[in-house]
């Protein structure tokens, strides 16, 4: 009803004060619901972007141990797979520990062709299939340390030790918000040339293969085909769909993931106990003016009603400028913390829900200040102090 | 000069239950969530840094960061062993073992979730290294048999490492005989083995590490200096607490700022709180300030007793969350540690500056929301006051 | 004999205060006709403002019956309660009791937000009323910024925009100086005299009581009539 929303609004703007302090600590704890949802969803996002025409296939025993070269062929030959890639993770130093970003040794071609998300110009990639020496980098990463093509990026080598140093023939940018633009390849021939030359027990290995399939829908039956292929060998493998080799890593930090959504719940907790005291305030400040209402000959309804409206405004009010500055503390947070989340954003989702929340606990604070308006007396309420 | 005195703003708490219920609740939760946040980086230092000895060196290869990624060639590795510095055993030995260090996917008991565990392969010294452990049930792993025992935690969280229980590793089934306590450190973390059996389970050619246990704390910047002088060495010694406390830079720099920024919007929050409560005393005791006032009160009097309410409010408030917070201290969280690639199970710790820290931390928070309405309480004229009855 | 306005018979009501149980009205009988212009009066605690409230439907009593313009009050439920009021009675309060947050028009209008009338017809008959009370030109002001006799001539507005049949006033001058009292008595003497509306009102005034046709005096539960031989 019109009259309802204008005395809530009203009412609302009596106690300036008041109402713009509880929309204050409102909008704080919106902001930070959004910001720890989004944190979950980051943890989440190398598992979003995955496809599910690829498979990857590592050692049994963990990504620690490699697997050997040779098996290349005899995973293609599996009924059902498309073509084989082969990636292995490089974890070098870039000037500083500090400067984290993924580093991969991959069969060029055949990899770019399995990632088709990553758009490369075709000169570049061209450049890059040429270059034996020659890198590719995403668009995140290369802004971060304001590379250009042409540059000679070193690196020093942690599982692969000594100085290594490449030229950037390439950058790539994502075909989608959620594809990871922080990522640096380069040639696995370079790598395994120079691990041969030193009789490493490292070459000829590869970290994974990277398995394109043509049905999904046959996914864990070619996995298993291939396991198969290898067991009782000297390295056994473990092949799983892409999502399922990201969610792994995601289970393996899950406890963590499990504390944020805890406190993403405590946040909404304390939002409630500020609303609730300031509604529970204003509806005992205001008993009186309730009674003569429904001395008028309004029924017990209408001032209860007025409160909730009066706590659903408020909420949403705050609800709506929580959600507007969340998208800037976002991009705070995540300069804060550079290339820990390659992927940092705020979903639709999360707004969905920090607008649900606000809804709700709109409604929550006013319940029981709601109730016992409905509930009370007449006589009770014009004798109210106030 | 006369105070109002402490009861009154007892008193005056106790009145209105409901607002202060609601505000010391809010409190309690922004002062649970800080100190949670406080407990559990200082548990995770406390792991690490304890999981080495002061007086043990830790050597890998120059430019690995963790012993996964490290190989020290056997050559090399007998060239450390030699070292003059190295601390002789009571058995006569020298005190260093050479050892390798792999990952293994296990299945969590119960969610069957698969995560990363650290086997460590150790020679005869291994143990002696580390006096924070002792065996808790069965016996210790013979060399030369395909036998592997459990760090605590493992054994208790994942699938094949209990007492008992087998592994499969490198082709060959290792039976589990027994567990080892380690208390809070890293290694309750671990399955440990022998070097020997598991490099040749493994095909390895190379050690991971060598650790060894210096005669004096002091030698270490000579080792150090010798070995990075020597071009055939490609090594680098750390102290061991130095290398554990690096391990876990990156696990606890998230936390902190993860927690710090949490615990600065919360605060926010509950200092919204408690200057909405204290601003609305203030409103609805209007009368009863003209009266003190009239009364001979001084404006300073008024100014603090509306201020110790506020801090009364913070400090029941902030005792609560304390009291919730330490309860957390019987949880355990289990969790990959970024940097090492492995399984790193850790508590909650409360330390009595952690206690202090929060205490301190919810008194600012109630002096801040009741600062404004207090000073609001002792301007108020007193005729206006009283009038307002 | 045409039925009285508002007949109460045996009416009895009692109130918990902590553990003890405090009979206020004992088997009360009470006549109003049509027009008529009665005055309550009585200690403090005697149970005036708790007869008014029950014969304003505001209440209900634990025993007895409350007739008003042949419709038995104490038996309706709570919802059909509230629109009896809302069409026949007129409340005026000792604080005035107006909604800080709406202007002069709009506290009067709120009583006729229950009726079916339209927007349109709603501001006529507040107008009206405006013009009546003399306040046409304050219309527009928020209760904070009217004085004491200005908010109660609202008030009064407001009882009487709905045309209601009964207009009960509790205390009306209790918050007033003595030429707004005057002024409020006078128009309330106005109401009843020139527009026929019967009025209930309790009082601590002479001056009011002064006003009305009859007093009568409620003391430890029983009803007097005293009122005063005309002069």
């Amino acid at each position: 009803m019109f009259y309802l929303l204008k005395l809530s609004l009203r009412n609302l703007l009596r106690h300036k004060l008041r109402s713009g302090l509880t929309a204050l600590g409102m909008i704080v704890a919106i902001v930070a619901f959004g910001l720890l949802r989004t944190v979950v969803d980051a943890w989440y996002a190398g598992a979003d972007a995955t496809s599910a025409t690829r498979l990857i296939t590592r050692n049994a025993i963990s990504l620690v141990f490699t697997l050997p070269l040779s098996y290349r062929n005899k995973i293609r030959q599996v009924e059902g797979v498309n073509s084989v890639s082969y990636a292995d993770w490089f974890g070098g130093v870039y000037i500083d520990e500090k400067n984290f970003f993924p580093q991969f040794a991959i069969e060029p071609s055949s990899y770019l062709d399995l990632y088709p998300e990553y758009l490369l110009p075709e000169r570049q990639k061209r450049d890059f299939l040429r270059d034996r020496k020659g890198a590719i980098a995403g668009r995140k990463v290369a802004a971060e340390y304001g590379w250009k093509i042409g540059d000679v990026i070193p690196l020093r080598g942690t599982i692969y030790p000594g100085s290594w140093s490449y030229v950037l023939r390439g950058i790539y940018r994502g075909a989608d918000p959620k594809t990871d633009e922080t990522q640096f390849f380069f040639h696995w021939e370079y790598l395994n040339e120079r691990a041969k030359k030193r009789s490493s027990p490292l070459s000829d290995r590869v970290g994974i293969y990277v398995v394109g399939i043509r049905e999904p829908g046959l996914a864990a039956e070619i996995s298993e085909t291939i396991d198969q292929g290898f067991k009782n060998s000297l390295a056994e493998t473990l092949t799983e769909t892409e999502k399922a080799f990201q969610l792994g890593f995601v289970a393996m930090t899950e406890a963590i993931v499990i504390v944020i959504r805890a406190v993403s719940l405590v946040v909404i907790a304390i939002i409630l106990a500020v609303a609730a005291n300031t509604m529970a305030m204003s509806a005992r400040e205001r008993r009186r003016e309730h009674a003569t209402l429904r001395a008028l000959g309004f029924g017990p309804t209408f001032p209860a009603l007025a409160i909730i409206y009066e706590s659903l405004t408020l909420a949403v009010f705050a609800g709506l400028i929580g959600i507007a500055l969340t998208y800037p503390m976002a991009d705070f947070f995540a300069g804060k913390v550079g290339t820990l989340f390659p992927v940092f954003q705020v979903s639709p989702q999360t707004v969905w829900m920090a607008f649900a929340a606000s809804l709700l606990v709109g409604l929550a604070a006013a319940a029981a200040p709601a109730w016992e308006c409905y509930r009370m007396r007449i006589t009770d309420g014009l004798s109210s102090v106030g | 000069m006369s105070h109002i005195p402490l009861s009154y703003a007892f008193k005056s708490a106790l009145a209105r239950k409901l607002t202060t219920v609601l505000t010391a609740g809010g409190m309690a939760l922004v002062v649970f969530v800080f100190a949670a946040v406080l407990m559990l980086s200082q548990g995770l230092k406390d792991t690490l840094v304890q999981t080495g000895s002061a007086d043990n060196v830790m050597v890998i290869r120059r430019g690995a960061e963790t012993e996964v990624q490290s190989a020290v060639e056997r050559d090399q590795a007998a060239v450390i062993a030699s070292l003059p510095q190295i601390a002789y055993g009571a058995n006569g030995r020298r005190l260093v073992s050479k050892e390798t260090v792999v990952l293994m996917v296990l299945p969590k008991r119960g969610s069957m979730k698969p995560s990363n565990v650290t086997i460590r392969g150790l020679s005869a010294e291994g143990f002696a290294l580390r006096p924070q452990v002792r065996l808790s049930q069965g016996r210790q792993f013979q060399p030369g048999a395909a036998e592997v025992i459990g760090g605590k935690k493992v054994a208790q969280g994942f699938l094949g490492a209990g007492i008992g229980e087998t592994l499969r590793l490198g082709l060959r089934d290792w039976t589990v005989v027994g567990t080892f306590d380690a208390g809070n450190t890293g290694f309750s973390s671990e399955i440990w083995g022998d070097a020997d059996q598991l490099m040749q389970a493994f095909r390895r050619q190379s050690f991971s590490s060598v650790i060894f246990k210096l005669a004096e704390p002091s030698d270490l910047p000579a080792i150090k200096t010798r070995t990075e002088d020597d071009p055939r060495l490609t090594i680098e010694a750390k102290r061991e607490t130095q290398f554990y406390l690096e391990q876990s830079e990156v696990m606890a720099n998230f936390l902190n700022i993860l927690g710090l920024t949490l615990s600065v919007m919360f605060s926010i929050g509950a200092v919204i709180g408690a200057m909405i409560t204290m601003y609305a005393a203030v409103a609805s005791r209007t009368s009863e300030i003209g009266t003190l006032r009239a009364l001979g009160f001084r404006r300073r009097s008024i100014l603090i007793a509306f201020l110790v309410e506020s801090l009364i409010l913070a400090v029941i408030g902030g005792g609560v969350g304390l009291g919730l917070a330490s309860c957390m201290q019987f949880i355990s969280i289990s969790t990959m540690n970024w940097q090492s690639f492995s399984e790193l199970s850790f508590r909650f710790s409360l330390t009595p500056a952690i206690a202090l820290q929060s205490l301190i931390f919810a008194l600012f928070m109630g002096f801040l929301g009741g600062f404004l309405p207090a000073v609001k309480a002792a301007r108020m004229g007193i005729t206006q006051a009283l009038r307002a009855a | 004999m045409s039925e009285a306005l508002i007949l109460a018979h045996n009416v009895s009501k009692s109130y918990r205060k902590g553990t003890q149980i405090v009979r206020v009205l004992e088997g009360i009988d009470l006549r109003v006709e049509d027009g008529d212009f009665l005055a309550l009066m009585g200690p403090s605690g005697s149970g005036k403002s708790t007869l008014l409230n029950l014969i304003a439907g505001i209440d209900t009593p634990d025993e007895g019956s409350i007739r008003a313009a042949g419709v038995d009050i104490t038996r309706l439920p709570e919802s059909q309660l509230a629109d009896w009021r809302a069409s026949h009675v007129g409340f005026i309060f000792q604080f005035y009791n107006l909604m800080p947050v709406l202007t002069a028009f709009e506290n009067i209008e709120l009583a006729l937000l229950l009726s079916k009338l339209s927007r349109q017809q709603r501001e006529q008959h507040v107008a009206l009323v405006l013009e009546l009370v003399g306040l046409r030109d304050r219309m527009s002001h928020y209760p904070a910024q009217l004085s004491g006799g200005e908010q109660q001539r609202v008030a009064i507005a407001r009882a009487v925009v709905s045309d209601p049949i009964l207009i009960v006033a509790d205390e009306p001058t209790g918050d007033l100086d003595r030429s707004s009292a005057a002024e409020i008595l006078d128009l309330m003497e106005r109401l009843n005299q020139e527009f026929g509306k019967t009025i209930i009102m309790v009082t601590h005034d002479q001056r009011a009581a002064d006003k009305a046709h009859r007093v009568l005096h409620l003391d430890k539960g029983a009803l007097s009539d005293s009122t005063a031989a005309p002069a």
